[in-house]
């Protein structure tokens, strides 16, 4: 315990503390959010945005390094991406349903594709794994103030529209007679979604953040038999998985990413298993 | 012709049924030469309909003979592409807030992290313009849920229900924006006898305050509770219960078929014969 506490109060290790808070924070968001995406089933446009937001990361590089716009961090392109990627996706799903599959697929991929070529086409080399895979060794205060603003944002959406929210995810078409606008919602919901994915991208990078996303709130629906419960419990076992995960890395000397990913797939497994297994003893 | 005092009333009279018309008319659904169709696909044709108020109607047809359109464009939730809707004399889309809406819950995802109280309040959600709910909402909701007998309910999960008592709960969640009309899709579907039997019973007693309107599969029951039958089979019909016989059956289902007698009055034994 001491040792830890030496770690995490020593100077050389600022990345780790940055990492560890930023981890912290954005579970408020990721829990949030993950509940949503796993109760309205929309993982796979969950996938399709993070993957675009690499679209907007190479594009990003490619206008700051061969146009001189220092200003233009790669994480604003993301942004921008995943942002209208969640929009498009948005309005794919809900106007034409039939080959909604095919259209998010190629959003997907077209994404990844539009980032690789315009680093190609950017001078230079760029390490681009830290992108796909995470990196803590990038996280900066910076990143912490930006976690700090998003949580406050979508916890006020969340308090603010909660049970238009839950009406719209359980039923859109009886919401919609209701007279809410849930087709507004539905998209409101997949922005705030992109915007948290951009967040975490740092981490656990895009590839793989979308696990870190659902797995948390498949756990806690587990156990909850509410909506807002299980929001506080995702968010719960989110920074637990982050802790871990980071705790792992830095121990054994493993990327951080995939550590975190690890941690919250196993747990995942385990209490699938577990739950099945009751079930088995109980019908005997 | 001028206004003399001995054509005066009838004058009158026909204005003050026309006024009457406009604040409360008579009829609940008003379809006027109604079509709709999907791309190219004509799915209704020239429909025209009208169901009076406290009429408790069935809609009967083949699958893929747009029931559920029919729903839908009362519910206004698609547009048709010629013709006029009338839900109490205005657009359905004007007039939401009187029609209750039940659909299937096999739409519905059963993982839901939802309790029965959260479901029964969603129906409050258009009469509020905050996104809290009072306590005017949980006690409307509370007696929606009293109404269909599940009210002791209240904290259970959503989907440890039965068919039948989930079906109960999405009726409670359409009464408890106290609507004029109700509308149910395929209530009967996956629920047993003798939920059937409570449900119907519920509805029995519901139509004495409102116009009713479901969607049904199973025809032979109808008879039981219902006043009318709306055949749809990309043209609509209307017929008063007591002429249901062969002729319409075929009218309907087209082709030839066997009738089955199925009144609910099965003793272990089978049917008692006369």
């Amino acid at each position: 315990m001491t040792d830890l506490i030496q770690i995490l109060t020593h100077p050389d290790y600022q990345f780790l503390r940055n990492a560890l808070i930023v981890g912290l924070l954005a579970s408020i968001s990721f829990g949030i959010i993950g509940t949503y995406v796993v109760t309205k089933r929309i993982s796979y446009l969950a996938g399709a945005i993070s993957h675009s937001a690499f679209g907007g990361i190479g594009a990003a590089l490619y206008l700051n390094r061969t146009f001189g716009l220092s200003w233009l961090d790669p994480m604003m392109g993301a942004v921008a991406s995943a942002l209208a990627a969640a929009i498009i996706t948005g309005l794919v799903s809900i106007y034409a349903r039939e080959r909604e599959d095919t259209v998010i697929g190629a959003i997907w991929s077209v994404g990844m594709a539009a980032g690789l070529i315009f680093i190609d086409l950017t001078p230079g080399y760029f390490e681009i794994s830290s992108f796909l895979f995470g990196d803590i060794l990038l996280i900066s205060s910076k990143d912490i103030i930006m976690v700090l603003v998003l949580d406050a944002f979508i916890v006020t959406s969340t308090l603010l529209f909660y049970n238009r929210l839950l009406a719209v995810c359980f039923d859109d078409e009886f919401a919609t007679l209701r007279g809410i606008n849930a087709h507004g919602y539905y998209i409101f919901l997949l922005c705030l979604t992109a915007l948290t994915i951009v967040l975490l991208v740092r981490i656990v990078g895009i590839v793989m953040v979308i696990a870190l996303l659902t797995l948390p709130a498949a756990v806690a629906g587990k156990f909850t038999t509410r909506m807002w419960k299980m929001m506080l419990l995702s968010i719960f076992f989110c920074m637990a998985f982050n802790t871990a995960g980071l705790g792992l890395a830095f121990f054994q000397g493993l990327s951080s990413g995939p550590s975190i990913i690890i941690i919250a797939g196993l747990t995942y497994l385990v209490v699938i298993s577990l739950q099945k297994f009751k079930e088995m003893v109980k019908k005997g | 012709m001028s206004l003399t005092l001995d054509n005066y009333q009838p004058a009158v009279d026909l204005i003050w049924k026309e006024v009457i018309n406009i604040v409360e008319p008579s009829q609940a659904v008003d379809i006027k030469n109604a079509s709709f169709a999907y791309q190219q696909k004509k799915v209704l044709k020239d429909v025209n309909l009208s169901v009076p108020r406290g009429d408790f109607a069935t809609i009967v047809g083949p699958n893929g003979g747009g029931k559920t359109t029919l729903l839908k464009l009362l519910l206004g939730l698609l547009k048709p592409n010629s013709g006029t809707i009338k839900i109490f004399g205005k657009p359905p889309e004007k007039n939401r807030y009187k029609i209750g809406y039940m659909p299937q819950y096999s739409h519905l995802d059963m993982q839901f992290p939802v309790t029965v109280m959260d479901v029964a309040l969603m129906g409050r959600l258009g009469k509020r313009r905050w996104d809290r709910y009072s306590t005017l909402d949980r006690d409307a909701a509370s007696a929606a849920l009293g109404e269909v007998k599940m009210d002791t309910f209240k904290k259970t999960h959503f989907n440890a229900l039965s068919g039948g008592q989930k079906q109960r709960v999405l009726i409670a969640r359409a009464l408890c924006s106290e609507p004029e009309l109700l509308l149910l899709d395929e209530p009967t579907s996956n629920i047993d006898q003798e939920s059937e039997k409570d449900l119907y019973n519920i509805l029995k007693r519901l139509n004495q305050r409102m116009t009713i309107l479901l969607v049904s599969h199973d025809l032979g029951f109808t008879s039981q509770v219902v006043k009318s039958v709306i055949c749809v089979n990309r043209q609509v019909v209307i017929h008063p219960t007591t002429t249901i016989d062969g002729t319409m059956i075929k009218d309907i289902y087209g082709g030839d078929l066997k009738m089955i007698r199925h009144d609910h009055r099965c003793c272990e034994m089978g049917h008692i014969h006369d």
